[in-house]
Order: structure tokens, then sequence, then C-alpha cells
């Protein structure tokens, strides 16, 4: 099946070894398949565009995420936890606890803000000064402003804020986090629905290019039944078919690689302006070549499961009559 | 070289191809299967080829009984025989040139080796002018003879061939079978399924003629069928070759 059409295009140097005869059979083999998808290249197209959109829409589903996580990341700052002490603390006490608390470590920082500067700070930014002049007593608490190092998870900020809590002179822990916890707790149901999503799609891909196969082996029945009456082995029927299988996969993978670059491409000015609606030095991320190799070799992973299952199934089934 | 030992075939719907056959052929011998259609002569070529198996007795091709090839090892064994068909089997989206060079594709000969193998094959049998054209541009006796081509460019020690002639008029038909005579002299051994007596006749060859299936075994000896006297009433017996 592999005859190639120019028979003068793979001639060794010199007497091929059985390793590197092998290596060119396969060379051949990869080329005639290659050969043959683009005789019918609009049969072809329409296969390697179906592969290509069922493997960009989790792919662009994951970037879509990954960006929300990154700027969400930022948003970790925001993580701190403000720690209002018990009217009467002293401030001697306060800063001893907010001592303490410094030492633990999933602690990042720590900053004290005493009642009478905490006052201060609100008559210059309230605007109120000359009226909270008239107060007799400072109603306002000392703060500790505690932020978690970032290797905390969510479980260890949860048992971190009760231990705040718990303390002996503490009034009220206030954690602005909840929120961005329960985002990323959405973010990750998204993220999961995704990944089943995919899957489905990825067996999609499967049937698709099982599919794609099978009735390219019904076309080629007779030639099939030649070529083994004359000799040819299971294997080298199933070849050819194996690398259609995986040509159709390389090439959904790498157009899906670029339908993703080019949705890219077309949020990035929308998600600037966006960005820079809110002073953010927010960029968009694209696939990291990990993820660009990995989005390709799963279209070649999932068109050589495919045209295997299509193989396996019906090539064996013919026999010469 | 081939020894058919008691062989019989019998279909899944009870019909019976073959019955108790046996017969040999030699090496280096050129032999004609003759008979009716439906007297056994495909089947006991297709015994050979290993596309059946009989339902009784033993087939031995070159020293190998056919009921000790595995399924797995059938190709392997199938290379080692040329193989021509009435309707010459060729791939028509190939030229002749890939056409030819297909069996030696399939055993893994190096390109530069298999081009000179398939020129030589070509040239065999005078189609070494016709290797770029596609099959079917050719007429069917040159189409015939790229069949021929293809089951011999691997250098088999047995070929055989199933009606050979049968699409060809009887000119085409001779020029097949000089060049069957010639690989015969260089020490093929064929056997070939015919029912062309006249032909046959002509070229001197042994017969084994079948009838329902087993060999018509008072006509083994004798050379000159009946059939071939009445074709001779009308025509001039031509000079073969």
């Amino acid at each position: 099946m592999a005859v190639t059409k120019t028979s003068e295009a793979f001639v060794p140097a010199k007497p091929a070894g059985p390793l590197s005869r092998w290596a060119l059979r396969h060379v051949a083999t990869s080329v005639g398949a290659l050969g043959r998808l683009a005789s019918q290249p609009f049969a072809s197209l329409m296969t390697i565009m179906v592969i290509a959109v069922t493997l960009a829409l989790p792919a662009a589903a994951h970037l879509i995420i990954k960006n929300v996580q990154s700027l969400s990341g930022n948003w970790e700052n925001a993580l701190d936890f403000s720690l209002y002490l018990e009217d009467g603390t002293s401030a001697e006490d306060a800063t001893r606890l907010a001592d303490l608390i410094r030492q633990r470590a999933d602690v990042q920082a720590v900053t004290l803000i005493l009642s009478d500067e905490a006052l201060e700070e609100f008559k210059l930014q309230s605007g109120f000064g000359q009226t909270l002049d008239h107060l007799s007593v400072n109603p306002l608490p000392h703060t500790i402003v505690v932020r978690p190092a970032t290797s905390n998870t969510e479980q260890s900020l949860t048992l971190m804020h009760e231990e705040l809590e718990n303390l002996p002179e503490t009034e009220f822990v206030q954690a602005d986090t909840e929120w961005v916890q329960r985002f990323h707790a959405i973010l990750d149901i998204v993220q999961r629905a995704i990944t089943i999503g995919g899957a489905l799609l990825a067996a999609a891909i499967v049937v698709i290019i099982g599919n794609t196969i099978r009735l390219d082996i019904q076309n080629r029945r007779e030639e099939i039944e030649v070529t083994k009456l004359i000799g040819a082995s299971n294997g080298f029927v199933r070849r050819p078919f194996l690398y259609s299988g995986l040509w159709y996969g390389l090439g959904g993978g790498l157009l899906a690689l670029l339908l993703v670059a080019y949705g890219m491409f077309a949020l990035k000015e929308p998600a600037g302006r966006l960005a820079g609606l809110y002073n953010s030095s927010f960029s968009m991320l694209s696939l990291s070549l990990t993820e660009s190799l990995a989005i390709a070799g799963t279209g070649v992973a999932l068109g050589l499961a495919g045209s295997w299952l299509a193989v396996a199934r019906h090539l064996r089934r013919i026999e010469p009559r | 070289m081939i020894r058919l030992e008691d062989v019989s075939k019998r279909f899944p719907g009870g019909q019976e191809a073959l019955k108790h056959l046996t017969m040999s052929v030699d090496k280096g011998e050129m032999v004609f299967v003759t008979g009716h259609s439906g007297a056994g002569k495909s089947t006991l070529l297709r015994l050979i080829a290993l596309i059946e198996r009989p339902t009784g007795g033993q087939v031995i091709v070159d020293g190998q009984n056919t009921r000790r090839v595995s399924r797995r090892k059938i190709p392997a064994y199938r290379r080692q025989i040329g193989m021509v068909f009435q309707d010459h089997k060729l791939l028509y989206d190939r030229s002749v040139f890939d056409n030819v060079g297909l069996p030696l594709v399939i055993a893994g000969v190096s390109h530069r080796d298999a081009g000179r193998k398939v020129r030589a094959a070509l040239d065999q049998v005078g189609l070494l002018q016709k290797e770029k054209r596609k099959p079917e541009t050719l007429s069917t006796g040159e189409q015939q003879r790229v069949g021929i081509a293809r089951a011999i460019v691997s250098r088999p020690k047995l070929l055989i061939a199933d009606e050979p002639t049968g699409n060809l008029d009887p000119d085409l038909s001779l020029e097949v079978m000089r060049i069957f005579r010639r690989f015969n002299e260089v020490g093929v051994t064929l056997l070939i399924a015919s029912h062309d007596i006249a032909l046959i006749d002509q070229l001197g060859c042994r017969r084994i003629p079948l009838e329902n299936g087993t060999v018509q075994v008072e006509q083994e000896e004798d050379f000159v069928s009946e059939y071939a006297d009445e074709v001779r009433i009308g025509a001039e017996p031509r000079q073969w070759l």
C-alpha cells in the first residue's frame, strides 16, 4: 500500500542495514499516507477542521481559566486578615501579640496599627478632623493586619482564621478573602467540567478518525485484498492507515493551536483595554510550549487511537476471496 | 514441487469442490490443470495459495505442508509463490512500475534494487517502455503482462496462474504462453489452470484434467483430448512456439 509515487525519492546512499531499511519503509509509508491525504485535499481538510475545532474548544476553555486564575492570583494580596483587638487591650499587649504572630511560619508579614495611629489616619483621610477632635475617647481598636504566606492552602487559611479568632485579645477577625476563595472553588468546578467535556470531545475525535479510516478501508478494500494476495502481512496493510490517523491527528492538533492563537489575538485588544480601565498591568497568558506540545500530542495520540480502532475492527476481516 | 494427497474441499454450503484429489507437479515442470468451469481448477490453485484450506488431505508445496503454515505465516508463504489471475488484479491508481514493484515493497527490498528488478521483469514481458503508464491505459493483453511481471518480479520458484488467457484472444494468449514457456526454460515451475485445450495441446505440456473435483484417470496419459480434436477440425493447427 505504501508505494510512493516517485520511486527515486528515497534512494539510500549505501546498501541499507535492516534498521535503516525499516526506518526507510516507515518514512516511505508515512509520506505515502500524507500524499494520499493530499490527493483529496477537501475531504482531508474537512476531517482535520473537525478535529481542530474539537481540540480547540477545551484548549481555549483551559486558557481562559488559566488567565482568570492568574488574574485572581493578583488578588491574593487581598487575602489579608484584619484582627480587631478587644477594647482595653494595651498598646504593649498589642505589640507583643503582633510579634508573636509574626513568628508563625505560615505568616508572611504583620502590620500593627495602633488605635491612635488609626485615628490620626482617619482624621486625615475622612475630612472629619475637627469633629473628631471633640471625641473624649478613641473609638478605634488596635488592629493587626496579617498577611499569610503564599504557601498556605485553602484549608490552612481557614485554620489560621479560626486560630486568630480564638486568641483572647481578638474581638473580631475580618477576612476579605472569602469571596476570593468562593471564586476559586467555582473555578475548580469549571475546570473539572472542562476536563470532563474535554474527555468527551477526545472520545468524539477517536470516533471521527475511526470512522474516516473505516471509510478509507472500505474504499480500498480491493487494494487490500490484492496486496494480501501477493503476500502483504497485516502489519504492512495496517501501517498506511495508522499513519493516516497520525496525520489527521497532527494536522488537527496544529490547526487547533492556530485557532487558539487567533482567538487570543482577537481578545488581546479588548482585554488590554479592560485592564487599562482598572489600571492593571494584566497581560494575557498564551499557551506555553508544553501546553502547545500537549495539544499537538493529544491530537496525534487520538488520531492513532482512532485509526487503530478502525484497523483492528475492519482490516482483519478483509481476506482475499 | 507441489504434491496433493487425497485432498478434499467442501464448502460450508455442502458443495464439494475437490474430492480425494491426489496429484503432483515436479520441480521445473510446466503443467496445466484443465476442466470445465466448476471442475475445481480454481479451488485447487486457491488451496496452493492458501486462500482456502482443504477440509481433508495434505497440500505440500516446496516441501512445506500448508497445514503447518499458520495464519500469521501466510504472507511470508505467499511471497514465495508468483500468482497470475484472470482479472489481473492490478491496482488501477498506480503506475505499471508501482504495480510490478509492489511485491518488492512488501518484501522490504531497497528502492535501488527494486527499480532494477522491476525493469528486468518488465523487460521480460516486453513492457519496459510503458512503466509510467496507468494500467487502464493499456490493452487487456498488456495488463495481463503487467500481472505476470508482478508475479515474477521477486523470482519465485513456483508460479501459479488461474485462467491467465481467459480474457485474451488467441494471438495474445499465445504471447502469454510464450512468456510462461520462457520462465519454465529458466527453471520456474508453473501450474496453470486453463480450459483452452487447443492451446495447451499445442504446447505439449502435461495436463491434469479435472472433473467434478477429481482427476479423470483415464485421460491423464492421453494428451490429445476429445475437445482438442473438435477444435482442430475447423482450424489449422497454428505454430505456437
